[in-house]
């Protein structure tokens, strides 16, 4: 027998991997041999756990010790001090805040203290490898039962019950989506059921991290799906930009048909599933639905007009139930704890719990499940830890491209379908985007326009041809040219491309515009009006200049300046060639003396 | 996977490992010396001997953990049991044979091996 008595956890999301944690883990392996404690820790790879500002991180139990920033070079010491001799290795816990004390255990940080997780509940907790971990935590006990105790009018109750909303963005709740496929007419009796993980807003890591830490919660989600509404056949969308998930599906799935919890007679119900992957090119454009299910069907990835919607005629021209990954991970929670736990988590009209991607300029970068209705503020001060280096929480951003903005001062906001839609801005995929002083509200609007534009399809003019001609507004603001007449030109474009384009895609992709506009108008008039970015991000209302009371004429500035834009005598003030100037900031960065200033 | 029963029975043999990664303040600590002196003292069987009986036993929310040199050395290999709500337990001059009994009785039934104890050993 094997007397384990320590896991040491390591995370293998994309994050930690891409700052070195397969490596870590290959030292834990060759350390705990070296060291001659292979028989008693267990090294696990884990998925996310959400605190990707922090990685690569190392989790220790039975201590729970939790060990950030970890290195290659820490490994001999953790399983010298902490694995030999139980001494928790001081240095490298993790720590809240710059003064603040050591934190042991995960559960007590700030981070993880106002979240709840229910999506995100095996994520960083199991081996997303091994399916025997996964039945461990309870996995395939809501399919059994389901397959062996439940008619499949019954487990949609469960659903319709809870109260669950599509976590794709839009919100549509997902009970009535499975009883309208549950309900449609197949001519030859076939039914499909699909996963969108074509997640594909900036900023957005959800859904890759549900796929990288629990795929399983996501197969079993989608085998009960099939058997609710009637189906066989499953389809996984997924980007082939996200290797590690791909992979670790790739294994699930393998995992699932070995297990016999894929394929026919399923618990001996005589109940067949099966699912396969689609890897998606990186379309923006195919993770809207129509477009989804065009590309599986392995045409072109174009959207087409609804009705009719897939739930009556979708992949293959069958009826076809499409959730995104996030809902998926929430059905069998549901049916495992009943739709009364499910409702009682969050606010009125939006059950449960949602995942948020946290990024920009924000301390704890990486990924959040908080109980619907959590207020903004909860999650940017002490889920997030504020702004850093002191600056200033100006506006974040929800939703995407899709999305819109909350401004500081609706920081108090609940955070649900309802709230979030009142105030111009929508739930979206789940990408949260925060924003300091720093940023320039007209240059954000600008970055997710210009990402329109690119991912724009091309087959309706008001997205192909209407959002471009927003964005040469847009630069035309930023160039210093605007005039207030553009303004109302982009207003009335903007409520034009809404009311015409042909899929949520095109519909949606005014609304940052919109939103800024709403929010932060004074920030449009200041670029239109006074040719001044407040912010000092638009480089061509940027001007730098040096204050000849100051300048000591080190040189340090011309020495430094990249296009020899300034020009002077040794000891005497220097000046700036504005039109030889690219605004670069090199000069300010040098300068000791404090004389340069951005106007 | 034939049926519900065949699902539940990997659950369970999992569960045990998984376990080890929930931490609640309702968890019995077992903490053995493992410093030089303990080890030169013997406590590695010792600590063996623990794992071996509580995974034996399949208890639940028992944590078998190391720690350094307590400062006794003369008395290693040394045990300090935690129960949460009750007093530590030192245990002293421990050997694989002692270990069994502690199990049964102190983590077990919550009635500490007086005999054991750095109080009966001074």
């Amino acid at each position: 027998m094997n007397f384990v008595r320590s896991h040491i956890l390591v995370c293998t999301g994309t994050g930690c991997s891409s700052s070195n944690s397969p490596r870590i883990i290959q030292r834990f392996e060759e350390e705990l041999l070296a060291q001659g404690m292979n028989q008693e820790a267990r090294v696990v790879k884990t998925g996310c756990f959400g605190l990707c500002a922090m990685g690569p991180v190392v989790l220790v139990y039975p201590e729970g010790a939790f060990y950030t920033h970890v290195t290659p070079e820490d490994v001999p010491e953790i399983v010298s001090e902490h694995i030999v001799k139980g001494r928790i290795v001081q240095r490298l816990l993790h720590k809240e805040g710059e003064s603040a004390e050591t934190v042991t255990s995960l559960s007590e940080t700030r981070f993880y203290k106002n979240q709840f997780r229910i999506a995100l509940r095996n994520c960083g907790v199991i081996n997303p490898e091994s399916i025997d971990e996964y039945i461990g935590a309870g996995g395939y006990e809501a399919l059994g039962r389901a397959l062996t105790e439940q008619t499949p009018q019954q487990v949609i109750d469960a659903v319709l019950a809870s109260g669950l909303r599509g976590r794709g963005g839009a919100g549509f709740p997902t009970g009535r989506k499975w009883q309208m496929t549950h309900d449609a007419v197949s001519p030859d009796g076939v039914k499909f059921v699909c996963c969108n993980a074509d997640e594909g807003d900036p900023g957005a890591f959800m859904d890759r991290s549900v796929l990288e830490g629990d795929p399983h919660s996501v197969i079993e989600a989608m085998t009960i799906a099939g058997y609710a509404i009637g189906a066989h056949q499953g389809y996984i969308y997924v980007r082939a930009e996200y290797p590690i998930a791909v992979h670790r599906l790739e294994a699930a799935i393998g995992q699932a048909r070995e297990y016999g919890l894929l394929g026919r007679n399923i618990f001996e119900s005589g109940f067949d599933f099966d699912l396969e992957l689609r890897l998606g090119a990186g379309a923006f454009v195919c993770g809207e639905e129509t477009a989804l299910m065009t590309s599986i069907e392995g045409r072109r990835g174009e959207p087409h007009p609804r009705p009719p919607f897939p739930a009556n005629k979708g992949l293959f021209q069958r009826p076809t139930l499409l959730n995104n990954v996030e809902t998926y991970a929430n059905i069998t929670w549901i049916l495992n704890h009943g739709p009364e736990a499910f409702t009682a988590i969050g606010s009125r009209g939006s059950a449960g719990t949602k995942v948020f991607a946290l990024g920009g300029k924000i301390t704890n970068t990486g990924l959040v499940e908080i109980p619907m209705g959590t207020p903004l503020r909860t999650v940017i001060e002490d889920i997030g830890g504020g702004c850093p280096n002191g600056k200033k929480f100006k506006a974040a951003q929800t939703g995407g491209p899709s999305g819109g903005c909350i401004p500081a001062d609706l920081i108090d906001t609940p955070m649900d379908y309802d709230s979030l839609g009142a105030i111009g801005s929508m739930m979206g995929s789940g990408g949260l985007i925060v924003m300091d002083e720093d940023n320039c509200m007209v240059d954000i609007a600008k970055f997710f326009l210009e990402f329109i534009v690119d991912e724009s399809c091309g087959k309706c003019s008001p997205c192909r041809i209407g959002t471009k001609r927003l964005y040469d507004l847009l630069c035309k603001i930023t160039d210093g040219k605007g005039t207030l007449e553009d303004l109302t030109t982009i207003e009335e474009l903007c409520r034009h491309i809404q009311s015409s384009a042909l899929c949520g895609l095109g519909q949606t992709a005014p609304n940052p515009v919109l939103s800024t506009l709403q929010h932060f108008r004074e920030e449009y008039l200041a670029h239109v009006v006074e040719k001044r970015c407040p912010a000092g991000v638009c480089k061509n209302l940027v001007h730098f200049y040096i204050d000849p009371g100051k300048c000591k004429g080190c040189t340090l500035c011309a020495t430094n300046c990249p296009t020899k834009a300034i020009s002077g005598v040794v000891r005497s003030p220097h000046v700036i060639d504005q039109n030889a100037c690219v605004k670069c900031g090199t000069c300010m960065d040098h300068c000791r003396f404090d004389a340069i200033s951005k106007h | 996977m034939k049926s519900l029963e065949e699902l539940r029975a990997i659950r369970e043999r999992m569960q045990r490992q998984i376990d080890l990664r929930e931490q609640s303040d309702e968890d019995i600590r077992v903490v053995v010396g493992m410093a030089t002196c303990g080890i030169a003292a013997g406590a590695r069987p010792v600590l063996s001997a623990f794992l071996e009986e509580v995974s034996k036993r399949g208890l639940q929310h028992v944590a078998v953990t190391q720690t350094g040199c307590i400062g006794v050395c003369r008395l290693e290999p040394i045990a300090e049991v935690y129960v949460p709500g009750e007093e530590k337990v030192t245990y002293v001059k421990l050997t694989p044979e002692k270990v069994p009994r502690i199990v049964a009785e102190h983590l077990v039934n919550h009635s500490p091996v007086v005999e054991y104890t750095i109080g009966a050993a001074e």
